[in-house]
């Protein structure tokens, strides 16, 4: 177990309001989550229940409504540009899909390069920072002397998503939000996905919070398991406890609508509306 | 460097609209430094017989008649003589008095210009009497037959000089005198003609279209520029700055330009209106629909995973406009500055069909030559040399600037690339 | 023996591309539905599986085109029939064909029962149209759809009920066969729960004779269909029963694609993940072996000449070189590798 009793990651009250007067939606109802250091966490809901508004308020990228968080101890500050520079050396992001996570005008080593320079390497003498992108695509199962002169969209979705991995290698974050990592992966890719994610979990200590739609993964990579349903955490708990025996009905009925293969699927249960 | 350009020149659009535009920029450029004529010189007189003389070779006929002749006996030179004096509407003349003099229509061919005149020579006798003839018809036939006779004599025309008292005969010219073109001093080749003032059409043209290129890529760049650092500022800091700038862009939207560039226009007065001022004037009414536009697309674009990554990689905001949303809508936004040239071009146009245009006695613009065309009604009178040239170059300015656009696909996006 | 409802023997199509390459899409594909079965076809993206929907129709878009096979629906041989006597004498009748997000093929101006008319219509059946009206309110009771949805626009229902009532349509005329291309993958996990109910109980209470369904869940497949076809860039690379397929493959891609099935069930903490490296093959030039080679575990030097489809009792077959033996044995030895790390 790889988990410690350090708390890394702290939202209190989080929330998240759009629109003004009568159109106003609550995207998010006074979310409260508490990260462990060295677990791996997932949120699950469907589309609509407030989840990737929830993660990018973690990752700083939009404003928050109401509501505090707490990295390692201390209130989150990013008033100005440099604290939140500071702040995502910390935390970083993997996106749902990978082709539009890159800008379609630079080539892969320039992509990989800011990440060096992001990691204070920019003074590095060219042959240090060769090694340094060979070793982060090896690990990644990328050749980097394949890659060089290429762009990323000249890759397969996989590969792409790898190399997504491969940036996250070298920018050692202390926690890694992965967006529906592989959703838009073939299912005989994903295994691999999964794996090289857990697997640099260990290397490098890293945290990881999954988003996801797909109970199934959840249950998967995560020892712990938030159910999200209309910006509230509806449950929580231990993936074993949440999946297996769900309390809440909402979570029940998540999980009763999923296909399986080694119970019966009872299909009886559904209620034939609109 | 090197790369962009090898990919901008790949394609066949980006070649054929890029040889076009240069050879017009060519063309503006080098054709004043070879050719003399200033371009506003009025080279005909008159409002009624020198205006919008049709494009041809002018030899000056006083100085072909000074110059040494040449006997040459070409044998169809009578019958060109006679086919181009003697119009359709005569023919048919002759052929209506044969018939009434009793030939049979059958054996009259108003084509045969030989057998025409043979029948004519022989038949008419201007004392016969017609029935159902006017006295003008008669007359009118009484002049047919003396032009003919003139044209059937071998003769020479006289050519007389004015004597003391009465015309003496200084010369004449035989029909069998040609002069070589050449050795005649003065030879004019009015290519495009001249305009209703008299003006040779080519060297105005090319000048008005230096001018108008001139007018339309200042106004072009002071459009697109306005346009874009609005639209940008608007779009992607959003906030209070999103809404000022909406407000003002919606408020000149609604203000009818042309009102408020005629006011201008007026108030700046005749003496300092020249074509950058009016370029700058058109200019600065012609960013709003870029700024919609460009705001609209980086609305779009901010909220893209590339962006997001990209601040989460610690980029500063001006790193992530320039790199991160600026090449996304470069595609658009050179669209919208080639749109902006073809549209200050006709903007230019209507200001000046009221005037209001630059000083028109020392610039001539293409959007001018139009006016002075249809206001001096060259369409309804066929001289198509007025206007015609004139839509060809500014369509051709259009179509090669569009189709260099187009061309660069490849470069704007470069998950097109081959 | 119940009678076959549709029946494929060597059917090859191909895409024309503008270059004038030509790509066989579905290579040689044989299969058999008999009434009373659902046949699954499991395979991920550009193995061919929407293709061999299209094809089985017997209307050939460009740049689509067939090449050679036979098709034989309820005893006719529609290769090469007309198209327009297909459309109205085969199309909707025998067979119908749900692709892909049938849902926005719905045109959002018109209502739900002005599509029900044209369906009509285009078999030349002559209905009044309250003749029609009744029909179709009888059909959406029986489905379990509210009436109220026929005179409805598109716009306003939502995703699964637009995909039950697109798969209600498909049926109004009784057909015999049903294709259904990923009928629920563009939808949340309760509409897929509902569009799947409503497949299964329009076999049971016998609106269609029989269906194939095509989808890459392979979940979905084990609990809907009886049989299950592997496709492999082109080729069916394995036929088992539903069982067979997920709990026992026997082609190496079949392995690792049933290996790859992630359910929140306890079932799944007992085993490992497999992933594939590599990716699919250029299907302009296709290798003229095995098409899996590159990526396959337990590939030989013989793999490279052509590979035959192997036919074992009850109806299973896959198409490898190595015998069942060999494989249940090589399998065998990575399962105790895998437990003893």
């Amino acid at each position: 177990m790889l988990e410690s009793k350090e708390i890394i990651l702290s939202a209190k009250g989080l929330t998240k309001e759009f629109g003004f007067g009568s159109t106003k939606t609550l995207a998010v109802d006074h979310v409260d989550m508490d990260l462990y250091k060295g677990e791996v966490v997932s949120i699950v809901g469907e589309s609509g229940s407030g989840k990737t508004t929830f993660a990018k308020m973690i990752l700083a990228l939009i404003s928050i409504t109401e509501g505090e968080i707490y990295f390692q101890g201390k209130k989150r500050d990013i008033r100005t540009n440099k604290k939140r520079q500071e702040y995502w050396r910390n935390i970083q992001a993997i996106f749902q899909d990978p082709f539009s996570s890159y800008n379609i005008f630079h080539k892969i080593d320039a992509v990989l390069l800011d990440c060096i320079r992001m990691r204070g390497g920019g003074k590095l003498p060219r042959e240090k920072k060769v090694e340094m992108m060979s070793e982060a695509c090896s690990f990644v199962n990328l050749k980097y002397e394949e890659l060089t002169n290429k762009y990323p969209f000249e890759l397969s979705g996989g590969q792409m998503q790898r190399l997504m991995i491969a940036r996250i290698f070298l920018l050692k974050p202390k926690i890694l939000l992965a967006d529906e990592p592989t959703s838009m992966i073939d299912a005989c890719s994903r295994a691999t996905i999964l794996d090289m994610l857990m697997d640099l979990r260990k290397e490098i200590g890293m945290t990881v919070i999954f988003i996801t739609h797909d109970i199934g993964l959840a249950y998967y990579v995560s020892d712990k398991v938030f159910i999200m349903e209309h910006g509230k955490f509806v449950e929580s708990g231990s993936a074993d406890e949440v999946i297996l025996t769900p309390r809440k009905p909402y979570t029940q009925r998540l999980i009763s609508d999923v296909p399986k293969i080694y119970e019966e699927w009872d299909l009886s249960t559904v209620e034939c509306s609109t | 460097m090197k790369n962009t350009l090898q990919q901008v020149f790949h394609s066949g659009k980006f070649v054929v609209g890029f040889t076009i535009f240069t050879f017009i920029l060519l063309m503006v450029i080098i054709f004043p430094l070879l050719v003399n004529t200033p371009p506003l010189g009025i080279i005909s007189q008159g409002s009624t017989q020198g205006s919008f003389l049709p494009p041809g070779l002018y030899v000056n006929v006083y100085d072909s008649i000074a110059t040494t002749p040449y006997t040459l006996n070409l044998d169809d030179a009578a019958a060109k003589r006679i086919a181009s004096r003697l119009s359709p509407a005569d023919r048919t003349a002759i052929k209506e008095w044969l018939v009434k003099a009793g030939i049979p229509e059958n054996e009259i061919d108003t084509t045969d210009t030989d057998t025409l005149l043979d029948l004519w020579a022989s038949n008419y006798d201007p004392g016969k009497e017609m029935s159902g003839m006017t006295f003008a018809k008669t007359r009118y036939y009484q002049r047919l037959d003396a032009s003919l006779q003139g044209l059937l004599s071998t003769q020479g025309l006289t050519i007389a000089a004015a004597g003391t008292d009465t015309l003496q005969a200084a010369g004449s010219v035989a029909q069998s005198d040609y002069v070589n073109v050449t050795e005649v001093p003065n030879v004019r080749l009015l290519a495009l003609g001249t305009d209703n003032f008299g003006r040779d059409v080519l060297p105005e043209l090319v000048s008005a279209t230096g001018t108008s290129l001139l007018i339309g890529l200042v106004a072009g760049v002071i459009a697109t520029t306005i346009g874009l650092v609005l639209g940008l500022a608007a779009g992607y800091i959003g906030g209070v700055v999103d809404d000022i700038i909406t407000f003002v862009n919606n408020l000149f939207i609604v203000i009818p330009s042309i009102v408020v560039l005629i006011l201008i226009s007026y108030s700046i007065g005749q003496e300092k209106r020249g074509p950058v001022t009016i370029a700058v004037v058109i200019g600065l009414f012609g960013w709003v629909w870029t700024a919609k536009a460009v705001r609209a697309q980086v609305i779009s674009l901010r909220n893209r995973d590339h962006v997001n990554m990209s601040k989460l990689s610690g980029h500063p905001i001006a790193m992530i406009i320039f790199t991160d949303i600026l090449p996304y809508i470069a595609s658009y936004v050179i669209m919208a500055f080639i749109l902006q040239i073809s549209t200050a071009i006709l903007s230019e146009a209507s200001l000046s069909i009221l005037g209001l245009g630059p000083k028109t006695s020392s610039t001539a613009t293409l959007g001018l030559m139009m006016n002075w065309a249809m206001v001096y009604m060259a369409p309804s009178l066929g001289k198509w040399w007025a206007y015609m040239p004139v839509i060809v170059v500014i369509a051709l300015v259009s179509f090669s600037l569009n189709l260099m656009n187009t061309g660069l696909d490849q470069v704007y996006n470069p998950a097109l690339r081959e | 023996m119940s009678e076959v409802m549709l029946e494929v023997r060597d059917l090859t199509t191909k895409y024309i591309t503008r270059y004038n390459e030509d790509i066989y899409a579905v290579d040689h594909v044989s299969l058999k539905v008999e009434e009373g079965k659902t046949l699954g076809i499991a395979g991920e993206s550009g193995c061919g599986k929407s293709t061999l929907a299209l094809s089985l129709m017997g209307y050939y878009f460009a740049p689509l085109h067939y090449t050679s096979g036979e098709i034989i629906i309820n005893g006719r041989n529609i290769t090469g029939m007309d198209p327009d006597v297909v459309r109205k004498s085969i199309l909707g009748t025998e067979i119908a064909y749900i692709p892909q997000a049938a849902m926005n093929a719905l045109n959002p101006t018109r209502k739900i029962i002005d599509f029900i008319e044209d369906v009509y219509q285009a078999h030349d059946e002559y209905k009044s149209k309250k003749e029609i009206y009744e029909l179709a309110c009888e059909c959406c009771s029986i489905l379990g759809l509210p009436e109220t949805v026929l005179q409805k626009y598109p716009v306003e229902l939502s995703g699964g009920m637009k995909q039950r009532t697109v798969i209600a349509v498909s049926v109004i005329l009784f057909p015999k066969i049903l294709i259904a291309d990923e009928p629920s993958s563009a939808l949340d996990v309760t509409s897929q729960k509902m569009v799947i109910k409503m497949l299964k109980d329009l076999m049971k209470d016998g609106f269609i004779k029989s269906m194939i369904f095509i989808t890459h869940e392979l979940p979905l497949l084990y609990n809907v269909t009886d049989d299950i076809l592997v496709m492999y860039a082109g080729q069916i690379v394995e036929k088992a029963t539903a069982k067979e397929a997920v709990f026992d493959p026997l082609h190496p891609y079949s392995k690792g694609l049933m290996g790859s099935i992630i359910v929140p069930e306890k079932g799944l903490r007992e085993v490992k993940l497999t992933a594939i490296p590599g990716v699919p093959p250029n299907l302009k030039n296709p290798p003229p072996g095995c098409r899996f080679v590159p990526r396959c575990r337990y590939a030989r030097a013989e793999c490279a000449a052509s590979v035959n489809l192997r036919n074992l009792e009850g109806g299973r077959s896959y198409r490898c070189i190595l015998s069942e033996r060999e494989l249940r044995d090589a399998y065998r030895m990575e399962a105790e590798q895998n437990a003893r790390k």
